[in-house]
């Protein structure tokens, strides 16, 4: 009877969803409501910012190398150092991790055929190009040059029109942000396939859900103080111009209202491919589905609450710095939970080192020293020494760097046979990492201590006496830099003319893995029943596709043992 | 949610038989409360504005800053006491297209146009004839930025009705099943006008 009632939600009964049985390579240039294409075009469009803002930085470590500024122009610094962390958060990480991975996903994972709102879907995308073209027009006046905070007064008084057009680039992708995050929230609360239970969920989803409702808390606030900012600059108000009352302290309030959840918005996805990605190539159920479910949860909460520890030194009083310090301390906690449950999840698994796997254990040691220099960093009393110094540069490039970069690289490799139909080449693959985890050593570690000795951060001169340590910065850069030439290459070559992916290469358990390489239009013929949990490895799933289909009753409890029953593998 | 008690396939029935009664043949129509989310996600906006206010107001010596001319009461309060109403009014129109009066329909949402083209025309007349400019001080500042960009919301949530009305010429597009329209555009009213409220009382009360 069930299975009737599925079969008809295939029946031809829409007109308006009429599609081709395959989309062609120009399709993927062109507006398009299908989530898959949305995806990729989110990851497509984001790697290609990612090489701006590679080449950006690679032109400041240049710059670096010697004490002097003697090969850039120092406005031209500025400008660079601005729009390569513009470019990098707003075009790379935030767009690649919740629009390319959750659209692609998303629906997959939950046995979903589209998004909620497959348009609006589709708008949110295409507000990422013209907001990358206003940023990389604003070189043509000079490029902002305040620094990704475009703190006032700075913001106020250099380079008014490319400030103007970077607000204006920052306030697009806001909007599409909000626009993606509506969709999540609404998909994942309610379009899972009937019989998947809530504790059936794929953590990914889980992680996208907090992400989500964090970027609908707090995008908006950052459009209010930008707004402020753009009247600022063009229309003679002065909201935050001291000398006429304004406040400039309240804008950083209003910039770190978003801009710290914005972190999160940045490494809550990447949890969520981790959870993905470590089970299945360890051959082991996650520990702790439900921990690490409501970690997420967790820090999207507590995430809202501990701004301020950006703004120590802005003349905080006593009782903001405690509160903010406690707050900041307490979201180790949940981060914590999440480690330890992958650490758990590896202890006693058949690990298999591809290169997803590669890139995961690669990020777990990195995230925790990004973690542990932010436990030291949310502390007031430290923070008051090293604020502004490269300490805080070589923290947050561990956790962006090392986090989410090495979580979209391992994102890629599981989930690029399932995107493409294609394999990609290990070894390939095994080089990118290895170039990779040392550069990222090297350009990165350095710079802690730089900034314990009081190097300033956002400075194209330096004293002498860091030369030595900033030439391993640079060089460690230029292995970065490199090492995205094996990658690039890997992918366009795999994805040309790479192995035929099987369905399931990898033996995975989540329902993206039940339907072909890569999906059909509307991602299954017949939707998939879900019949155990998402990570039930090493209890005879997902190496065969037929076993006993008798008994029908799903597990609640992923961490208990399931009935034995598989996916009905539908094909 | 306990899966205990929950029969899959008694879900997948009842998945299938709500989406089949919303005319949508894949999913259950989620627009409402797409825009529900939406709508929380836009009151940030707000409340991030509202606390930029208020925090001007705490750290400034006196609110408003000395020489800020005195403002009238009497226009902005009828302008208040007809945006509330009209949400009384909009209220009567979804009442009616659940009872498949489209007729109904058409006449309410056509008196809350009118309402609040009649609000924004209050504002820009309130613009007009006000004695500070934009640049005046912090206040007045904080004030057109304010109003401003609530009445951009209003400007919009009349956009929103007015295009219903059109739609409702076509026979048959809003029925008692069928009504997506309206009740958004009623939603945003509400929400707009819920704003208004707060706004009114700390720009104008306090």
């Amino acid at each position: 009877m069930e299975t009737q009632i599925i079969s008809n939600t295939t029946s031809p009964t829409s007109t308006a969803t009429e599609h081709p049985a395959a989309w062609k390579w120009y399709d993927y240039f062109r507006f398009n409501v299908d989530h898959k294409v949305i995806g990729i075009q989110y990851l497509v469009t984001s790697f290609v910012f990612y090489l701006i803002g590679g080449l950006m930085a690679m032109a400041l470590r240049t710059e670096l190398y010697t004490p002097d500024p003697d090969v850039l122009n120092p406005n031209l610094y500025n400008a660079f150092m601005t729009n390569h962390g513009t470019i990098m958060i707003f075009l790379w990480i935030v767009p690649a991790a919740i629009g390319g991975f959750g659209n692609y996903l998303i629906p997959l994972m939950i046995g979903a055929r589209d998004m909620a709102f497959p348009k609006l879907n589709a708008i949110a995308f295409w507000l990422n190009p013209p907001a990358g073209a206003l940023l990389l027009a604003s070189f043509l006046f000079g490029g902002s040059q305040s620094g990704w905070t475009a703190y006032p007064p700075l913001s106020l008084i250099t380079a008014n029109t490319a400030q103007t057009l970077w607000i204006l680039s920052i306030v697009l992708v806001g909007t599409s942000s909000i626009l993606g995050s509506v969709n999540f929230v609404v998909t994942i609360l309610k379009m899972k396939v009937p019989s998947m239970q809530w504790s059936q969920l794929p953590l990914f989803c889980w992680a996208i859900l907090a992400t989500s409702v964090l970027a609908l808390l707090s995008t908006p606030v950052l459009a209010a103080g930008l707004v402020l900012l753009l009247f600022d600059i063009n229309f003679g108000t002065s909201f935050f111009k001291p000398d006429a009352g304004g406040n400039v302290v309240l804008y950083q309030h209003l910039f770190w209202f978003y801009s710290h959840p914005a972190v999160y918005l940045m490494i809550l996805p990447i949890f969520g491919i981790m959870s993905e990605v470590i089970p299945p190539h360890a051959r082991k159920p996650i520990f702790g589905y439900k921990a690490i479910a409501y970690s997420s949860l967790a820090i999207c909460i507590v995430g809202l609450f501990v701004w301020v520890h950006h703004m120590f030194t802005s003349g905080t009083p006593p009782w903001m710095r405690v509160f903010f310090t406690v707050s900041t301390l307490i979201v180790a906690v949940p981060t914590g939970v999440k480690i330890f449950g992958w650490v758990a999840t590896l202890w006693g698994g058949k690990i298999r080192f591809t290169s997803a796997m590669l890139f995961a254990l690669g990020l777990l040691s990195m995230f925790v020293i990004g973690g542990l220099g932010g436990v030291t960093l949310g502390t007031a009393p430290f923070d008051l020494h090293v604020h502004d110094t490269y300490y805080v540069v070589g923290h947050f490039h561990y956790v962006l760097f090392g986090g989410s970069v090495f979580g979209i690289y391992a994102g890629i490799y599981h989930w690029f046979p399932k995107m493409t139909g294609r394999m990609m080449n290990e070894r390939l693959g095994q080089l990118h990492f290895v170039l990779t985890f040392i550069g990222t050593h090297l350009t990165f570690l350095p710079m802690h201590k730089l900034g314990l000795q009081g190097m300033p951060r956002r400075v194209a001169m330096y004293d002498p006496q860091f030369v030595n340590l900033n030439h391993l910065c640079t060089v460690g850069a230029f292995v970065l830099g490199i090492s995205v030439l094996p990658f690039f290459i890997n992918a366009v070559w795999s994805w040309i003319a790479g192995a035929k992916a099987p369905d399931n290469p990898w033996n995975a358990l989540t329902l993206e893995w039940t339907t072909s390489s890569p999906p059909p239009v509307e991602n299954w013929e017949v939707l998939p029943v879900v019949t155990h949990g998402p990570y039930d490895y090493g209890m005879g799933y997902g190496v065969s596709h037929d076993s006993n289909p008798d008994a029908n009753d799903s597990s609640d409890d992923s961490s208990a043992p399931p009935a034995s029953n598989p996916i009905l593998a539908l094909d | 949610m306990q899966g205990s008690t929950v029969d899959p396939a008694q879900a997948a029935l009842n998945y299938h038989a709500e989406a089949v009664a919303t005319g949508h043949e894949e999913h259950p129509d989620h627009r409402i409360f797409g825009i529900i989310v939406f709508l929380a996600a836009e009151s940030m906006i707000f409340l991030g504005l509202f606390m930029a206010y208020l925090t001007f107001r705490a750290v400034y010596p006196t609110w408003p800053p000395e020489g800020t001319p005195e403002r009238e009461l009497l226009l902005p309060g009828i302008n208040t006491l007809i945006l509330i109403s009209s949400s009384f009014v909009i209220h009567q129109a979804d009442t009616a297209v659940k009872k498949d009066n489209v007729g109904g329909l058409r006449k309410w949402f056509a008196i809350t146009a009118l309402m609040g083209a009649v609000f924004l025309a209050g504002q820009l007349y309130e613009y007009h004839n006000l004695e500070f400019g934009l640049k005046t001080n912090l206040y007045a500042s904080t004030f057109y930025v304010l109003t401003g960009f609530h009445g951009l919301h209003v400007f919009f949530g009349l956009c929103l009705i007015l295009g219903v009305l059109w739609r409702s010429r076509i026979k048959g597009h809003y029925s008692s099943q069928h009504h997506f329209g309206v009740e958004a555009a009623e939603l945003y009213w509400h929400f707009v006008d819920v704003v208004w409220i707060v706004l009114f009382i700390l720009l104008y009360l306090l």
